[in-house]
């Protein structure tokens, strides 16, 4: 064997799932924060490049891995049906397409559906879950690996509402969260069998909002779950609390992570540095109030968009407010960033593009897709995607 | 620069070797049913899985043939069960389709009519036929009117209500009024049983809707025990331990009596705040008797927003701690066995704290039906 070739085969045993830096694996992207860490960010200006028809309603993200992207949606007079699309992420062309049924409860509010969970990836499997608590594994060929009912197991475990926590994957173990009034839990499940590694009991109340991820110098990743008593942050393996938040958080957006600090939506935004079993209160900023969308932290500033879709920058150091700008709302899906742009659509469907860097922040560009937009954009290897009920474009 | 994809654990093209190798053997019935009993021993919590993920992929190699074997796996399997089956039929299907359609459209059409095989398998043949030959399934439709499966009748029911409305732009009232009839009688799902009433309504044609879903409109009803800090959900009152109509209770703020009431809402609801005013954290029972002609099996399905129980002849079938997060038609199925006579369906009701205007409601609907929703008619 040539032995330039041997670094190479290590490196493929050592680390035998490949990911890479332009994949966008979950809802938020990169550590569930939303900013893409790929080198290669969106051109300034974007276009359509492709625009694929979807068959039913989600307001899930699209995830990409490789040159794949993966999107759910779900249809039928009791959206039972459940789909999970694969994507040619340079043609629009779709790879694959599969069709489950619901096992669990599909009533949810209207504006919502049961394809609100984003899918997530560990690189090699694709993990799919809705708001009828079906979870399925495959590969990215479109094999079932394995599934899940996760109210046929749990039969209390649902929202009349709705849900919408989307799972995310660390370490061979998928977490996911089924919070709501009556049979609440979080549960870690072996990505290779779909058993539970642990399961714990949530807090007996009603949320959506998603986990995200946290990690220390040289420590272990720590997945922190939030809800209306706080963030609980769990070992991914065990589901051990490493440490506890326990001053309440929004049971809707979701939280940020930027350089070891979690900028908790917590009495407006509260800046949070776990250091062993505690958790230190940095500052809190009642007045940095996040609507529906989550914040994001890019270079060394927060961003929030507040309920009536003004986008706030505001320091790291101490959530000090530098300057507000008013986006074309109303917004359910979160705000994406790469590079010094921030990249959100609203409700009405104008996707809008902003430049974080001029002085009191500016629109670049606006594009309008013309359909109801509820979803989180997804950014990877230069292109923006984001869908509608209808619709998956990708924008570069 | 793109950084390719690392393939040195060849994973994918040991399983593309495998698809071949058992694409070669044409895998037959007898060689599927070892594969296809290992996806229907999953059960919850995973159980089965790590059988199932291998067995998936020896199925799911299958020859278009073998489709009816696999649509056939999926008759009494377990809701998820029928998904890893699901999954595999997808996946053949394709590729067959890929492959330029050799899917045997006889042997789809032979299962779909066999009205032995479950509703779940028939439904996935129907939209294999579909796809494939969609005159063909226009043709089957037409027999679906009084299909066993809802989501069947959904076809006919649709182009029913299409020529009523046809017959009706054409001002032929009598024809309309006569397909839209049709179309109510073969209507299991709401959205075409609501479309279909308000037609035949406007047309001045009476409809009887509770009639039609099976509602219990008649029952007994006694409040208000206690729901503070929704401790009534778990807290065992006498109308748990024994009925006895003719007796009142120490209840929230006075006293606990039975009364009678009867709904005269289209979609059953059994409203206590009606006889029992608007009241906060409180418990309330409703009893119903029903006369089933025969021992069999049925579901009571209920819609609430509230907290509640429900009792079957002493049985509890389930219990919902959930409040004001919703209600809707047949938000909950229970499984069910009625006994031949009298039956007696127990409903514990809780309304909580919360003070919003949309917290106010503190009622349910309850019907009982077959699997398929038909309404199951009592013994008079």
């Amino acid at each position: 064997m040539n032995c330039k070739f041997i670094p190479l085969l290590l490196s493929a045993f050592c680390f035998p799932i490949s990911v890479f830096p332009s994949d966008w694996l979950q809802f938020r992207g990169p550590s569930a924060s939303g900013v893409s860490t790929a080198a290669k960010a969106p051109a300034a200006e974007l276009k359509i490049a492709w625009t694929a028809e979807l068959p039913g309603r989600g307001l899930s993200s699209p995830i990409i891995v490789g040159d794949k992207v993966f999107v759910t949606c779900s249809s039928g007079p009791e959206q039972a049906s459940l789909h999970v699309f694969c994507f040619d992420a340079k043609s629009g062309k779709k790879n694959w397409e599969r069709v489950m049924r619901a096992t669990g409860r599909t009533m949810s509010h209207n504006k919502t559906s049961v394809a609100a969970p984003t899918p997530c990836s560990d690189g090699k499997r694709v993990f799919a879950q809705y708001s009828s608590n079906d979870l399925f594994a495959f590969d990215l060929d479109g094999d079932l690996l394995w599934l899940r009912g996760l109210t046929y197991d749990y039969a209390n475990a649902s929202n009349s509402l709705g849900m919408s926590q989307s799972p995310t994957v660390i370490g061979g173990t998928l977490v996911v969260q089924s919070e709501n009034d009556s049979e609440s839990f979080a549960a870690g499940i072996d990505v290779e069998t779909g058993v539970n590694k642990w399961k714990i009991e949530r807090p007996k109340a009603a949320n959506w909002s998603s986990a995200i991820h946290w990690q220390a110098d040289g420590a272990q990743p720590v997945v922190a779950l939030q809800s209306s008593k706080g963030l609980l942050g769990i070992a991914p393996d065990t589901g051990a609390q490493v440490w506890n938040y326990e001053d309440g958080a929004s049971t809707i957006p979701s939280s940020a992570v930027g350089a070891g600090v979690i900028y908790a939506v917590s009495h407006g935004i509260t800046a949070l540095l776990p250091e062993g079993k505690s958790v230190s209160q940095l500052w809190r900023n009642e007045k940095l109030n996040p609507g529906t969308a989550s914040p994001l932290v890019l270079g060394d500033h927060l961003y929030v968009v507040n309920g009536a879709g003004v986008l706030i920058k505001a320091t790291l150091k101490n959530g000090e407010e530098l300057w507000k700008l008013r986006l074309k709302g109303p917004f359910s899906g979160s705000p994406v960033a790469a590079g010094k742009y921030i990249y959100i659509a609203s409700e009405r469907g104008d996707f809008q593009v902003v430049d974080t860097t001029t002085k009191e922040g500016s629109i670049v560009q606006t594009i309008p897709l013309k359909e109801t937009i509820l979803s989180t954009p997804a950014i990877s290897d230069g292109a923006v995607y984001v869908r509608s009920d209808g619709k998956l474009w990708r924008l570069n | 620069m793109r950084i390719k994809r690392f393939t040195f654990i060849p994973l994918p093209s040991m399983r593309q070797l495998l698809l071949c190798f058992l694409l070669a053997t044409a895998a037959s019935a007898a060689d599927l049913s070892s594969s296809i009993e290992k996806l229907r021993a999953v059960g919850k919590e995973g159980k089965g899985n790590a059988e199932a993920t291998k067995a998936w992929q020896e199925v799911a190699a299958a020859d278009a043939a073998a489709l009816t074997d696999i649509l056939a796996g999926m008759n009494g399997a377990n809701p998820l069960a029928e998904n890893w089956l699901r999954a595999a039929v997808g996946v053949v299907a394709e590729r067959a389709a890929a492959k330029g359609g050799s899917i045997s459209i006889d042997s789809l059409v032979a299962f779909l009519k066999d009205t032995k095989n479950a509703a779940a398998p028939r439904v996935l043949a129907f939209d294999l036929i579909r796809k494939s030959d969609p005159a063909m399934s226009d043709k089957l439709a037409e027999g679906l009117l009084a299909d066993p499966s809802s989501e069947l009748r959904r076809y006919p029911v649709t182009k029913l209500i299409e020529e009523g409305d046809a017959a009706l732009a054409a001002s032929k009232k009598e024809a309309a009024v006569a397909t839209f009839q049709k179309a109510l009688v073969a209507a299991r799902d709401e959205d075409h049983i609501k479309n279909v009433a308000k037609k035949l309504r406007d047309l001045g044609t009476k409809v009887d809707l509770p009639r039609h879903f099976g509602f219990l409109m008649k029952w007994q009803m006694i409040a208000p025990f206690t729901n503070v800090e929704r401790k009534g959900f778990d807290e065992v009152f006498p109308p748990e331990t024994s009925i006895d109509l003719t007796a009142s209770y120490p209840g929230k703020g006075g006293e606990a009596k039975w009364v009678e009431f009867e709904s005269k809402d289209d979609y059953g609801m059994i409203d206590f705040n009606k006889p029992f005013t608007m009241l906060k954290e409180v418990t309330g029972y409703a009893l119903a008797e029903f006369n089933s002609t025969e021992e069999r099996s049925a579901e009571i399905r209920i819609g609430c927003k509230n907290g509640w129980k429900v009792w079957l002849n002493g049985e509890l079938l389930f219990a919902r701690d959930e409040y004001h997060r919703g209600m809707k038609l047949d938000q909950y199925k229970l499984p069910c066995r009625l006994k031949a006579g009298k039956n007696t369906i127990l409903v514990k009701c809780c309304q909580n704290e919360q003070t919003e205007t949309w917290t106010v409601e503190w009622q349910f609907q309850l019907r009982l039906c077959d699997s398929t929703g038909t309404a199951i008619a009592e013994k008079m």
